[in-house]
């Protein structure tokens, strides 16, 4: 029964993250009912938040982050070659979004393979391929993170490739 | 390059968005669906929406979720509206899960606004002039009609070749399945017909129904409440996706032990441990194509240990020797279980040697299969095959070997158990009867290939992907073909009646006129000379059951794109012209044969077909029904619902092969190595065996996920996993393109390392648009004409590095790995 303590250690974290959502939420509002109103941008804003520092980074050791927000877990990862997507001095430096584009379960990162894996119904992504599904059941590949490095070596997130589960726009 | 969407976020559905049934048209299990439609300049808000949730949430796992796969701007009622298309929570069969087919059905959708399958035809086309030239109905019917009208006149109907679905969803239906059933089979008696994946027109499952027991027996809720779940030839992790998560997974939580047989170690096994845990499954990888061996050696140990349900085969079979001899029609005797015995019996050890796997562990299948429990009480066990046995060696004898086991052991017909095909297609087969059609049927592909039929109505059907011996049926169709395109082009500003003598005198010379209604202009499209343009379900109204026979109506929600039409009503509309014409040409009492195809909606075709053999099924009463349907045969109607049947033969009652008694047969499935043609020769002199296989992520064969950026990109070539050693040998890197030649033909495709493929075997995706594997399938075929695509042997060569597209692709292991 691994599978399903996997699933719910998986639901577990997941809903521990929602608990410290509210704040955020009311920033986004719908205007499309107020035709006197100032036009929404076309795309949304994504923030700039600041996941690490490139010199705290060991290779094939993923880091926990959340992005856009707190309710968004993920993960960053140096790869120790270059990657699609990749960033820093090595080019191999990516995030994903770590809830599974599928059905929203946690994944857990497979280091051996470099696969996020889902408890929920066995997807797995590539990190080495842009987050490609390697197999599984989403209808699309892995919500990348877009990564932005300056000179100090910090790693900003800035933006976001797929939408992420459990949403209908990425910033809530 | 993985694809990225590049969506960030999705229009929201209002609250007073119409919602519509939608089961999904593409495997058998029918997971349910609802699809939103609302007008382009609305939306709902965060707080006030068609779900009914508070969007400005994170939602958690399982929470409501539009991915934009499951989002386009479609017509309806000529008006663009939004499209959301989502699993159905309350719906018993998928409980809200999404399988990677289903989940896209939205963006499969024609939609000039966003660009999605412009392939879809949107107009009758006619060859004219070189080229296909987009026409109206009326003119591209006319054609047809005055075609084939001349040819079955001038000679008879066997001159006139069909292929026709005959399942549900898709294109299919009981609606379309009719149409065209009553045309080809009660307005005319077209033998020369085949059926969409094999090259006659007969069952693939003939034993199982000769034997009383219809393959369709159980209920899914039979694989929760089970001991054992035993799986053959299967794969339906990747195959029937939400029958394995929504209903095997929780048998396997509930306690089942889960039994595979198949040569191959697939992700289903690898699922399966990892829910059951390793000592709970047993993965029997045995030679390929000695399936029987193994079922005979199981119902050999199971008799002779007593474990077989007595009080059953008493009650519920023949006790009286031989009941049908072995003949033309049946490649195996019937009978009671002890005349079955007298020629399958086979020794644990001799099924060992022969299917390469332990002794011990053939003992440890019949135990979880038959072995009473400690306290004497029965075992319950559901057996599910599929593709492996049904496109495998010696189909008749093998399947019947299964399902005697099925029987001997009382598991048919009683909760818990159930011997069934996994299936494919959904169902929805209700046409006349196709007894003239004779057993064993026409081998219509060799018809075809030497020479035969001189017209040829395609409905639906990709053979140049999908058929056996395939390369030499494309060329055999091309070169016939095109005999009829040069006379047309010949013709070219004639009359209408030149034009016809011109392609009758082609077809007497030995062209072939080809008539293709499909969605898309298909690969064996390219050689038709009048193409129809067909729509799917949910651009109309369609009825289907799926594999627990659950019947359902799938909503219009959109518009056909373009012109095209339910298949019902093109074959309506040939009907009425071939009337026309017949009665123009002096024939009066033929043409009064195609009356009664005054249809103007499918509704009207599933009035005058389904309706009629089920008087208590309507529309109406279907639509209340929702996603859950009612599962046949549908016995009644009662405080305002359809009432149907759980589960067949729960009163021991067996009548599937039309038996007075209703007495279930044993089949005498006696073991005689390879039974098609020419499979031992070729296994003989190749290196490979090229298994054939299927994978999650495509709709068998691409048709609309050819044209699906996220599927491309995935799969840009079809996979041929390989063993690693196997390519080092071959100086093959993943991603190489190489090639599958035998003295059938040659194929390609993409290496995919595969560290659990045994060396000397590779499995080659079915049925892709950029490589069939049916071109390297020989001819080989049982005595009804049952193809056994899965055993072909061939050598492989490297074709080409990887190409850019190859590269960009993942090759890492398939199986889940936390």
């Amino acid at each position: 029964m691994r599978c399903k303590k996997m699933v719910d250690v998986g639901r577990r974290q997941f809903l521990r993250g929602s608990a410290f959502a509210a704040a955020g939420v009311a920033a986004t509002t719908v205007t499309g009912t107020q035709a006197s109103a100032t036009p929404a941008p076309a795309q949304i804003d994504y923030p700039s938040t600041k996941l690490g520092n490139v010199a705290d980074l060991a290779v094939n050791e993923p880091v926990d982050i959340e992005y856009p927000d707190a309710d968004s877990p993920g993960v960053l990862i140096k790869l120790g070659q270059q990657v699609e997507g990749g960033v820093g001095p090595d080019g191999d430096i990516v995030a994903f979004s770590t809830l599974c584009p599928h059905k929203g379960y946690f994944m857990s990162y497979n280091a051996d393979d470099r696969t996020l894996n889902c408890p929920g119904h066995f997807s797995r992504f590539d990190v080495e391929a842009g987050g490609q599904q390697v197999w599984g059941h989403a209808t699309q590949n892995l919500p990348q993170f877009t990564l932005r490095v300056d000179e100090k070596g910090d790693i900003y997130a800035e933006g976001c490739s797929d939408l992420i589960f459990g949403r209908m726009s990425n910033t809530l | 390059m993985a694809y990225k969407r590049q969506i960030d976020r999705l229009p929201i559905p209002p609250k007073d968005a119409k919602v519509h049934n939608v089961t999904c048209h593409y495997c058998i299990v029918g997971c349910g669906y609802k699809a939103y439609t609302w007008p382009r300049n609305k939306q709902g808000t965060l707080k006030d929406n068609a779900f009914g949730v508070d969007l400005s949430e994170q939602q958690p796992a399982e929470g409501t979720w539009v991915a934009p796969s499951m989002y386009n701007i479609v017509k309806q009622n000529g008006e663009d509206v939004h499209l959301v298309v989502v699993p159905d929570k309350d719906c018993v069969v998928n409980s809200g899960l999404g399988s990677i087919r289903g989940a896209r059905m939205a963006e499969n959708r024609p939609s000039d606004v966003t660009g999605t399958q412009q392939q879809r035809l949107a107009d009758p086309m006619v060859w004219r002039n070189g080229v296909w030239q987009p026409t109206s109905w009326d003119d591209a019917l006319d054609l047809v009609a005055r075609v084939t009208a001349r040819v079955v006149t001038e000679g008879s109907e066997d001159d006139l070749v069909v292929s026709m679905f005959d399942h549900g969803g898709s294109a299919g239906g009981y609606e379309n399945t009719w149409g065209t059933g009553k045309l080809y089979f009660q307005s005319m008696k077209v033998k020369n017909a085949r059926i969409h994946n094999r090259p006659g027109y007969n069952s693939e499952v003939h034993s199982s129904r000769d034997m009383g027991v219809g393959e369709l027996n159980y209920s899914y809720s039979d694989y929760e409440v089970t001991d054992t779940i035993f799986v053959v030839g299967a794969n339906p992790l990747e195959t029937q996706t939400n029958l394995f998560l929504n209903h095997m997974v929780p048998g396997m939580r509930n306690g089942a032990k889960f039994i595979m047989v198949d040569p191959r170690r697939t992700v289903t096994v690898n699922a399966a441990e990892e829910v059951a845990g390793k000592d709970n499954v047993l993965h029997l990888a045995i030679n390929e194509g000695t399936d029987m061996v193994l079922f005979n050696a199981l119902l050999t140990y199971i008799v002779d240990k007593g474990w077989h349900d007595k009080d059953f085969i008493e009650a519920s079979t023949y006790r009286d020797g031989e009941a049908v001899p072995l003949d033309e029609a049946h490649p195996a005797g019937l009978g009671s279980l002890e005349y079955a015995l007298e020629s399958c019996r086979t020794s644990v050890e001799e099924a060992a040697e022969i299917c390469g796997v332990p002794a011990e562990d053939i003992v440890k299948a019949a135990e979880w299969i038959a072995k009473p429990k400690d306290d004497g009480s029965r075992r319950k066990c559901v057996t599910a095959y599929e593709k492996g046995i049904i496109w495998g060696n010696d189909n008749y004898r093998t399947i019947g070997a299964l399902v005697n086991v099925a029987l001997a052991t009382g598991n048919i017909g009683r909760e818990g158990g159930g011997c069934c095909r996994l299936g494919g297609h959904q169902e929805g087969y209700y046409r006349p009867s196709d007894a003239h059609v004779g057993r064993p049927c026409e081998y219509v592909d060799q018809l075809l290939i030497n020479g035969g039929g001189k017209v040829y109505h395609v409905w639906a059907c990709d053979h140049y992907k999908t058929t056996l011996n395939a390369a030499q049926f494309k060329r055999a169709i091309n070169r016939r073909s095109q005999m009829v395109k040069e006379a047309m082009d010949a013709a070219a500003g004639g009359t209408r009646e030149q034009l016809v003598d011109a392609i009758v005198a082609a077809v007497n010379a030995g062209g072939l006129f080809i008539v293709n209604a499909d969605i898309i202009h298909s690969q064996i499209g390219q050689a038709a000379h009048v193409i129809l343009p067909a729509c799917e379900a949910n651009e109309m109204n369609l009825t289907s059951m799926n594999g627990e026979r659950r019947l359902r109506l799938s909503e219009r929600y959109m518009d056909p794109y373009g012109q095209s039409k339910p298949d019902c009503l093109i074959a309506a509309g040939i009907a009425q012209n071939m009337e026309r014409v017949l009665r123009e040409m002096g024939h009066d009492a033929y043409a009064d044969q195609f009356k009664g195809y005054d249809w103007e909606t499918e509704e009207d075709a599933f009035m005058d077909g389904y309706h009629q053999g089920n008087p208590e099924v309507t529309y109406d009463r279907l639509r209340a029904m929702g996603n859950n349907g009612v599962q046949e045969p549908v016995v009644g109607f009662d405080n305002g619902k359809l009432v149907g049947t759980p589960r067949l033969y729960a009163d021991g009652k067996f009548d599937r092969h039309g038996r007075e008694d209703k007495k279930a047969l044993f089949c005498a499935s006696k073991w005689r190595g390879w039974q098609a043609p020419g499979k031992a020769r070729e296994k003989a002199t190749h290196r490979f065996w090229v298994n054939n296989v299927r994978a999650n992520i495509f709709w068998q064969n691409q048709f609309l996920d050819q044209e699906n950026e996220f599927i491309q990109d995935r799969f840009p070539y079809p996979f041929i996993e390989m063993n690693p050693e196997d390519m080092a040998e071959l100086g093959i890197s993943k991603g190489d393109l190489v090639e599958i030649t035998n003295e059938n033909g040659a194929t390609q495709g993409m290496a995919y390392p595969t560290e659990t493929m045994k060396r000397n075997q590779v499995a080659m995706v079915f049925g892709s648009p950029a490589g069939s594997q049916g071109n390297i399938v020989n001819p080989g075929v049982n005595e009804l004409v049952l193809p056994d695509y899965k055993h072909t042997w061939g050598n492989i060569r490297k074709l080409s590095d990887a190409t850019p597209r190859a590269k960009g692709v993942t090759f890492k292991s398939k199986e889940y790995r936390a």
